[in-house]
């Protein structure tokens, strides 16, 4: 642990919910996080956990009928919820972007890789100059190892693979250095062989330009590898934020354990995986107590009526679950 | 001409081998023009010979677009290969007229990827899974009554699955992905098949939900004494499920090992990048990823030679020209590689 860093981001309370006509999805239940400065954090949890829409909240682009309900969002000291929407765009692409789990979907089909990212260059950047935007355009190409900047530069979306697209996309996200980059499944739509090659690219880039990350995915193995703090999600709450060596060496929330055990991992030979039985609770149905409640060996009364609290176990390693009220882990052991 | 080795267990009544394809191709032609002249081909399976013995699972992996899925499908005959036998009990079943094939497809089923859009989503779950038996007629039962046979199946399949009877009279859209391909499972073993392909199985559930599923798929396995064909992208998943593992590169098998053997000792250099690119979920393990630059070249106009050599590390210029076959290595180990098949002077080729 690194102590007294800078955080970028601190996210206190935040809740966001789908406000429907059929009932109140909460996507998003009172979370705390902190992002910061030059830190790579990896959010795992599986569909619906509201990874997603943690990146979206911080955006402010939460899709409609959803809306941020409580909770703060402050961005280098600045509270997100109070920007006007002008002044949230001239954040958005400049100082956090995006790139997203489908590059075949981000990239519009009507419109040259060049034009796309020069677009993006000279609006963030005021360079209205078409030799130096071309110019930068092509810097940035190479930065993302395209073999052939002076081609892609003039071609169309369809005519590239989709490590290709990516690499483009990320292109776009770091234009601006921005300070925080979101990554939500960046490597999910691409094959094995290139998702290495792409998240080689991403470490490698964000490294270099001191930004942080906040790499979202469902896969333990990424995050292990490209991760320096990992928060892991369930049912729209955090229930553990730990350093990546930490969450992997002492998980402590079952869930976390489950998550860890359920994943086939390589050359193990096993007959039976370990699985977390039952399925994720439906998120229209408030419940006072532990989300995890239904799928846990260690769930007693408490856990059904209060929440957990985030504890922290070690310096750290925080646990939203109630095995550690007492703290440390000799009260795991029951 | 000589007899293939192959020939021999269709002699012997087909009881080693469940499924046998020899040479099997398949390719799609690319249209262009007003009057749709053929001006290419995409070589999806270009020579696939893969034995699959009874009650084992054979893995096979590939990245998208090298031609698994359209191999699984070909295989059933799902589509009809362009070349090549298949041969089911060692019987030859590639040109079958449509009622022959109609019955054989009771032995041979498959799962599909997309739980989402492989079930209809006005039949209720009861209909889904006793669908099969409107066309094959009702399952074998002590009971008379055909309608109560069938009832009493599903209700046997749904339980086999680990849903419950009230999940009978409900709607696709009602279930969770995972349960949805459970129900597209109960349907497959409907009409008691011998042979399963599975076809990117667990793909879209996640992980607690995949570990569930595979577990199942595993049960129903030893049950049932199934052959699976496990198709998937991802080798931690296929190392877990199968007996045997080929990997598939443009249309090619360049690589047939037992897993232990797959896992530890693989010859094919993409089968090594292939290895090397799954990220271990293990931070201490922080191997720095060798992996492979470039991508897979399009299957409309592969490679000369060998089809991998314009991404290997080990091209020589032998590489480019002559393509290498599969040979067998011993352990029942199969490699296409150069570097591995120099026993056979290339000139010959």
């Amino acid at each position: 642990m690194i102590p007294q860093r800078k955080p970028i981001v601190e996210i206190r309370g935040l809740k966001t919910q789908f406000i429907m006509r059929e009932g109140t999805v909460t996507a998003l239940d009172g979370i705390d996080l902190t992002i910061y400065e030059n830190e790579s954090l990896g959010i795992v949890g599986e569909t619906g956990c509201g990874k997603s829409m943690t990146a979206f909240s911080i955006l402010r682009l939460v899709p409609s009928p959803g809306k941020i309900t409580a909770g703060s969002i402050r961005f280098k000291g600045v509270e997100l919820r109070k920007l006007t929407e002008d002044e949230m765009r001239s954040i958005r692409g400049r100082l956090i972007s995006m790139i997203f789990q489908d590059p075949s979907t981000s990239l519009d089909p009507v419109f040259t890789i060049g034009f796309q990212l020069g677009e993006v260059i000279s609006l963030h950047q005021q360079i209205y100059d078409q030799n130096v935007l071309k110019k930068k355009t092509l810097d940035m190409l190479k930065l993302v190892r395209i073999a052939a900047p002076q081609t892609v530069i003039k071609q169309y979306p369809h005519e590239l693979s989709g490590g290709m697209k990516q690499r483009v996309m990320i292109a776009l996200a770091l234009s601006c250095n921005p300070s925080l980059l979101i990554a939500d499944e960046p490597t999910t739509a691409l094959d094995v062989t290139i998702q290495a090659q792409v998240l080689r690219l991403l470490k490698d880039l964000v490294n270099k330009t001191g930004s942080s990350m906040m790499l979202i995915t469902h896969n333990l193995g990424i995050v292990a590898e490209t991760c320096d703090r990992v928060c892991i999600m369930y049912a729209g709450r955090i229930v553990e934020v730990a350093p990546t060596l930490e969450l992997f060496e002492r998980p402590q929330h079952p869930y976390t354990k489950g998550l860890l055990a359920a994943f086939p991992k390589l050359g193990e030979q096993k007959e039976e995986l370990s699985v977390i039985r039952g399925t994720v609770p439906n998120l229209m149905k408030p419940f006072p107590g532990c989300s995890f409640v239904d799928r846990c060996d260690f769930a007693n009364e408490v856990c059904r009526r209060t929440r957990p609290a985030m504890i922290e176990v070690f310096p750290g390693h925080l646990v939203s679950c109630h095995m550690y009220r007492g703290g440390g882990e000799s009260a795991a052991v029951r | 001409m000589s007899r293939l080795p192959s020939d021999d267990s269709s002699v012997a009544g087909g009881s080693k081998f469940l499924i046998q394809t020899i040479d099997l191709k398949k390719l799609f032609p690319v249209k262009k023009g007003v009057f749709g002249k053929t001006v290419a081909h995409v070589h999806a399976v270009d020579g696939v010979s893969l034995s699959i013995r009874r009650g084992e699972t054979l893995g096979l992996v590939g990245e998208s677009g090298c031609g698994k899925t359209t191999f699984g499908r070909a295989v059933l005959r799902l589509t009809q290969p362009t070349g090549g036998k298949i041969l089911f009990e060692g019987k030859d079943i590639t040109n079958l007229p449509a009622d022959g094939l109609r019955k054989l497809r009771k032995k041979l089923q498959i799962v599909f990827q997309d739980p989402y859009s492989s079930l209809d989503p006005r039949m209720t779950v009861e209909k889904i899974v006793g669908e099969g038996f409107a066309i094959h007629g009702p399952p074998s039962s002590a009971s008379k009554n055909k309608k109560f046979a069938e009832s009493e199946r599903i209700h046997q399949l749904i339980e086999q699955v680990g849903l419950s009877h009230d999940h009978l009279s409900r709607l696709p859209h009602e279930f969770s992905g995972g349960q949805k391909q459970r129900i597209a499972l109960a349907r497959a073993l409907a009409l008691e098949p011998d042979f399963i392909v599975l076809d990117e199985p667990t793909s879209a559930l996640d992980v607690s939900v995949q570990a569930q599923a595979l577990n199942l798929l595993k049960k129903l396995q030893g049950k049932y004494g199934l052959t699976y064909l496990f198709i998937s992208h991802d080798l931690s998943v296929v190392a877990h499920m199968s007996d045997r593992i080929a990997v598939m590169y443009l249309g090619k098998i360049i690589e047939l090992a037992p897993t232990w053997e797959f896992l530890n000792n693989s010859k094919h250099p993409y089968t090594q990048a292939l290895i090397a690119s799954i990220p271990i979920p293990d931070p201490k393990l922080k191997k720095e990823r060798k992996g492979i630059e470039g991508e897979v070249p399009s299957p409309i106009n592969p490679p000369k030679g060998c089809r991998f050599h314009p991404r290997c590390g080990f091209a020589k210029p032998d590489c480019q020209k002559v393509e290498p076959r599969l040979v067998d290595i011993g352990n029942g180990h199969f490699v296409a590689c150069h570097l591995w098949s120099y026993s056979v002077p290339l000139e010959q080729h």
